[in-house]
């Protein structure tokens, strides 16, 4: 049967992808952000050694639109090229997927009352391609098949944070009835604090930033309970997306283990990671 | 649990254009525009005839003049989404953090002050 091996909880900050490609791994304006991928990046590639990945992002108006606006969506495709958001592509291959393991997921999680939006045709933008290669090797090709799960958290009406919780809780009995003997890892990504609009563009706060690294790991409940209006007020307005990291949360075992933690505010947005095994896997 | 009524409107939090339903409904076509910046033959076309390109959309006459102002403050206020809205930044060579020190009221020097380490652009 599969089982969840690992549980991260990521930013996806588009300036993070241009640095990444630009090579600026070293500029100490960028190295406190991406040393803490390092260890996280050798952890999963040489302890954790995930099939795949479930992973949940935003898609920020790069190939779903406002026309049609899913609250959940699940990718089935076999790849995912990767989206142009106005700057053309990332030089990166695109996305390879598990057609197989989403479509078990899809028909699981809709069984459990979770109706998510099935898409075989889908491009991933930087919800997805800032955390993906800091996590996973991509040369020659991608050294992980993945998922991409895709929540509305743009357009009110979005889903509460509970309802993401809940969703996590589904997806893991979803993956553990999976057959196949196949090791899962699950990210969520976005936020943390920051606002990107309005005379308060720019708002941070980085001692919210600290209490949601700290309640995600020991106390994901607090968090679930939060309004979206809580957060915004806190937070910023664009750190609602935060909520998607209770979808990985709820993932996971109620108690986890966590393995690193890493935050960097530099400009706008707090830069945040966290990683989880379940308390009780080996250690 | 469950978040208040859109009214008052944008939650009582300063500075902030909640994106609900009436201001999607409202900046349908804004952000219908930004969209289709995703390729780059219409990136192409929009720096060529911006007026032309415009006329392809439902757009009222505040949001053309808004666009035609590079009032990204006037955009949002008129519908528009900031994660739509990037495409066009992208499109004739503004950035996100030049269309942020304007929405603030600022320079963009005086913007970048405020920041821990200007230097992770």
């Amino acid at each position: 049967m599969a089982r969840i091996v690992a549980g991260i909880g990521s930013s996806h900050v588009p300036s993070i992808g241009r640095a990444f490609d630009l090579g600026k791994q070293q500029d100490p304006a960028w190295k406190p952000l991406f040393d803490g991928y390092l260890p996280v990046k050798d952890w999963l590639e040489n302890e954790i050694r995930a099939d795949a990945v479930v992973f949940v992002y935003n898609d920020h108006g790069s190939d779903f639109g406002l026309d049609r606006c899913p609250t959940f969506a699940l990718g089935t495709a076999d790849t995912y090229p990767l989206a142009d958001e106005g700057f053309g592509q990332r030089p990166l291959p695109a996305v390879k997927g598990d057609p197989a393991l989403s479509w078990h997921l899809a028909n699981a999680l809709i069984a459990d009352e979770f109706d998510l939006t099935v898409c075989q045709e889908m491009a991933v933008d930087h919800g997805l391609l800032v955390p993906l290669p800091l996590l996973w090797s991509y040369q020659p090709d991608w050294s992980i098949k993945v998922v991409p799960l895709v929540v509305n958290v743009i357009q009110h009406p979005l889903p509460t944070a509970r309802r993401c919780l809940r969703l996590g809780h589904a997806l893991r009995r979803a993956i553990e009835s999976y057959p196949a003997d196949m090791r899962v890892a699950v990210v969520g990504t976005g936020g943390m604090s920051h606002q990107l609009h309005g005379e308060r563009f720019g708002h941070l706060n980085e001692a919210f930033d600290q209490r949601w690294l700290d309640l995600i790991e020991s106390d994901p409940e607090t968090l679930a309970a939060m309004t979206h209006q809580e957060i915004m007020d806190a937070a910023g307005a664009e750190a609602v997306e935060l909520i998607m990291w209770l979808i990985m949360r709820g993932a996971m075992a109620p108690k986890v283990r966590r393995l690193h933690r890493n935050y960097y505010a530099p400009m706008t947005s707090g830069m945040g990671l966290i990683t989880f095994v379940d308390a009780a896997d080996p250690a | 649990m469950t978040d208040p009524s859109p009214n008052p409107r944008d939650w009582g939090i300063a500075g902030t254009y909640v994106f609900d339903g009436d201001r999607s409904r409202a900046g349908y076509a804004v952000n219908k525009l930004c969209m289709s910046l995703t390729r780059p033959e219409n990136r192409e076309r929009f720096r060529q005839d911006e007026e032309a390109y415009m006329a392809g959309f439902a757009l009222s006459e505040a949001q053309k003049q808004a666009i035609r102002d590079r009032d990204w403050l006037e955009l949002v206020r008129l519908g528009g989404n900031i994660y739509y809205m990037i495409k066009i930044s992208a499109t004739v060579g503004a950035g996100l953090y030049a269309m942020g020190a304007q929405m603030r009221g600022q320079s963009l020097e005086a913007f970048l002050a405020t920041r821990q380490n200007k230097g992770a652009v």
